[in-house]
């Protein structure tokens, strides 16, 4: 998994086992607990056998750090990853309309907003997902002519589109 | 206390009432959860009056507990429980899914449901405590739809409940289909499509309480294990012992459904006429190329993902969609109703998840009637079409003739059991001898006439929980660790490992937990009680130990084909067996616990109940 400079984690829906392993490792790593929402990658499962991994997709003009009163959403040019202030973040949740897949979440029981950090460039989700040979996550070198905001979408929009893609036409009636 | 929430939640749907329960913590350390506390909780509240409640009336309990290692141990889990419409006993039930691990977020280990709502309702349980909703518009609902709208629903009321918060996720649900409101004794509790709690009947239960769905969604962690550490690292440790059952993970169970006929001779053919087929047209690898939608799907935390989503993409049975289907229904919806065929077993396997029935006792109701109408004793004039083997259409006909409870339907719809009785007894022909079932549950897709599969010439007559394949008896110490511990502890018996389970059960409670006590101390324990619940049975039926601790009738014929033909159960060996498990379980020979037992067990409040039993 060794990948010059920033990265970005790949999504492949359809290969997704709902296992949520990835949940556990990361929020084991970020809050020391296994704390499914709490965990900044959270598998959507609006219908059975259609899981949906839904995290930040690290745009490149984010709408989130636009939208932000308080100015504690910022980029790290270095990762190229969207940053929260915790100091400044009020837990607003203006950021998690503003994002077009309503991708931020406000921790539990804090109040700040829980957005993907890359674990600094080496993200557990994708190593439990590797792990598992489950192969749904796995990191690419990021590529500054790819359009990635493309995957900030609602889970329901993945899921009615995912539901074609493996159900075909029955794919339509289910959610 | 480490590794629970700490509380339960108590719902009287009769008063609309809701309560938070606690156990003392030597309750818990004695029960653990899943099915040790249920049979706890169920004695406790309706021992001393156990023959007269009606599984089906208002008065009885329907536990949904988890255990302390839910959501830890890889694979989540949660244990259904209650007085049993099937065998008047308690079956611990358990279904995979997140359920359990949601409840655990939101704060609870479980449930405890009593009385009957007037009107159809369903539950919704969030961190802030449990709401009772209507559900009139739900009512009759299949399984896709319900899960739909219940999603759509309930993300709605968060939302708006907490705007701002976060995208909703859908809420952990389980359901029943229109087979449990229509209190079908084979009616299961489902979880998304095709995750079933079956044995036991608990679909009926919730449907007698008016109760068609439970919704759960927490925000908070798992409670705090009280070495965290170390059940980090066992979670890695055993999630990677489960990555080495290669074969598992691919195929799913579904790669039994050739091999339990073809080499073990074991699987239910035509209501176990025979056990044994050389079909290769029924292998795995055809479900995988025709009706595979995802080679694994798995529930929370679950290194194993043995299931796998599928869905049907031509023909006359184009868009149906179920699990696999993993081997069970491969045997008990295909060679069990004569099918061969992977879409056609599909179809019946979609089927009954979206009416909400268990798909193996319903398989084997369904074999049941087919070998009556084989052998003239039901006839085109009973049912009002053909029922013969391999005729998927048929068979969903009769499907649908048992839901809604039309003619000899309203007969079957009480399970394989009872509708022998009565067949019988309308017929004027001994019906019994075509019932595959022991203690009214009907048995699991393995045989013991080969001697080939897992469970025992006594692995189903000895069990309290009667045919259920994943609880049967071999010996009296090991039998506490995989099913009764497991279904305690509230894990996934694919990923289960012994001795690992032990060390985890340590470190997540904290408490002195050994194999040894549990296994000659906790577990008997929770058998004896069992069997005391089995032992008194009614208000409908009742076990006689002399006559039901045994093996259904069809095994003692001797298998008709196959590389094991000839071989059947052996009487002789059956009664020596049971004999010496019975002994080993401190209970007297016909099955009945011995007052030691009791007063070492410090269950002796059992006593009246039982001494006039004994001989």
């Amino acid at each position: 998994m060794s990948v010059e400079g920033p990265i970005w984690i790949m999504r492949d829906y359809a290969k997704c086992s709902g296992c949520r392993r990835c949940e556990i490792a990361c929020s084991l790593h970020h809050e020391g607990r296994i704390w499914p929402e709490a965990s900044r990658i959270r598998v959507f499962m609006l219908v059975p056998g259609l899981e949906v991994p839904h995290l930040c997709a690290q745009c490149d003009n984010p709408a989130c750090v636009e939208a932000c009163p308080v100015d504690a959403i910022s980029i790290d040019e270095k990762l190229k990853r969207v940053v929260v202030d915790r100091e400044r973040c009020t837990g607003c949740g203006v950021c998690v309309d503003a994002c077009p897949g309503r991708v931020p979440h406000i921790h539990p029981t804090e109040s700040y907003a829980l957005i993907c950090d890359l674990c600094d460039g080496d993200p557990q989700c994708v190593k439990v997902c590797q792990e598992g040979r489950w192969n749904c996550l796995y990191v690419v070198r990021r590529d500054p002519s790819v359009s990635y905001d493309l995957y900030a979408k609602r889970p329901e929009e993945v899921t009615r589109e995912l539901a074609i893609l493996l159900l075909g036409e029955k794919g339509e009636e289910v959610i | 206390m480490r590794g629970y929430a700490g509380k339960f939640l108590e719902v009287d749907l009769s008063s609309g009432d809701v309560r938070e329960v606690k156990f003392p913590e030597e309750v818990l350390r004695d029960y653990i959860g899943g099915r040790g506390l249920a049979a706890k909780v169920l004695w406790d509240r309706l021992g001393d009056r156990w023959e007269e409640v009606d599984p089906l009336g208002e008065e009885n309990i329907l536990t949904v507990f988890t255990g302390p290692l839910t959501g830890y141990f890889p694979g989540g889990r949660v244990c259904i429980s209650g007085k049993s419409p099937q065998s008047n006993g308690i079956t611990g039930s358990t279904m995979g899914g997140e359920f359990g691990v949601e409840l655990r977020c939101a704060g609870y280990d479980g449930l405890i449901i009593t009385g009957r709502a007037e009107r159809p309702v369903y539950l919704l349980i969030t961190d802030e405590g449990c709401e009772i909703r209507d559900a009139s518009h739900l009512w009759g609902l299949g399984s896709i739809e319900l899960l739909k709208r219940m999603n759509r629903e309930v993300r709605e009321e968060l939302e708006h409940r907490h705007p701002r918060r976060r995208e909703w996720r859908e809420p952990a649900v389980i359901h029943i289909g229109p087979a449990g409101e229509r209190l079908i004794r084979v009616a299961a509790v489902v979880g998304k499509y095709s995750h079933a709690g079956g044995y036991g009947g608990y679909g009926a239960v919730m449907g007698s309480k008016n109760l068609k769905a439970i919704a759960v969604k927490g925000t908070g962690p798992l409670p705090e294990p009280a070495h965290p550490e170390r059940v980090y690292e066992l979670i890695d440790r055993v999630c990677q012992l489960c990555f080495a059952s290669d074969m598992l993970r691919r195929w799913g169970t579904g790669y039994l459904g050739y091999e339990v006929g073809y080499s073990l001779s074991s699987e239910p053919v035509r209501n176990w006429q025979e056990e044994w087929h050389d079909r290769r047209e029924y292998g795995v690898d055809r479900f995988e190329r025709r009706l595979w939608v995802k080679r694994y799907w798995a529930d929370f935390g679950c290194p194993t993902s043995c299931l796998k989503p599928a869905t049907i993409r031509t023909g006359p049975y184009k868009g149906a969609i179920t699990d696999n289907p993993d081997y069970e229904l491969q045997a008990y919806l295909g060679t069990n109703l004569g099918i061969f065929d992977p879409e056609a077993n599909a179809y019946l396997s979609s089927l009954v998840d979206e009416l909400g029935f268990c798909g193996i006792q319903t398989g084997n109701l369904l074999g049941f009637t087919a070998e009556l109408y084989q052998r003239g004793i039901l006839t085109e004039e009973d049912l009002g079409f053909k029922l013969e083997w391999g005729d998927a259409d048929a068979f969903a006909k009769l499907l649908h003739l048992i839901l809604e409870r039309k003619g000899i339907g309203d007969i079957l719809a009480e399970g394989t059991y009872r509708a022998a009785l009565k067949i019988g007894e309308m017929k004027g022909v001994d019906a019994l001898r075509y019932a595959v079932h022991v203690k009214g549950i009907e048995v699991g897709a393995h045989g013991i006439r080969s001697g080939r599969d897992y469970p025992t010439p006594i692995g189903y007559a000895a069990s309290p929980q009667g045919g259920d394949h994943t609880s049967t008896t071999r010996d009296a110490y090991e039998d506490m660790t995989w099913s009764v511990f497991g279904d305690s502890a509230v894990v996934c018996s694919f990923c289960y490992h012994d001795p690992l389970i032990w060390e985890f059960a340590r470190a997540v409670t904290g408490w002195d937990i050994s194999k040894h006590r549990w296994c000659t101390e906790h577990g008997r324990r929770i058998m004896t009680l069992q069997q005391a619940f089995i032992l008194l049975g009614g208000p409908d039926v009742y076990w006689d130990p002399d006559r039901d601790f045994d093996n259904p009738p069809r095994f003692y014929e001797p298998l008709p084909s196959g590389p094991y033909k000839g071989m059947k159960a052996d009487r002789e060996m059956v009664e020596r067996m049971k004999r010496e498990y019975f002994k080993a379980m401190g209970w007297d020979e016909r099955g009945i616990p011995t007052r030691e037992t009791l007063q070492r067990l410090g269950l002796s409040y059992l006593n009246p109940y039982l001494q006039d039993m004994r001989r």
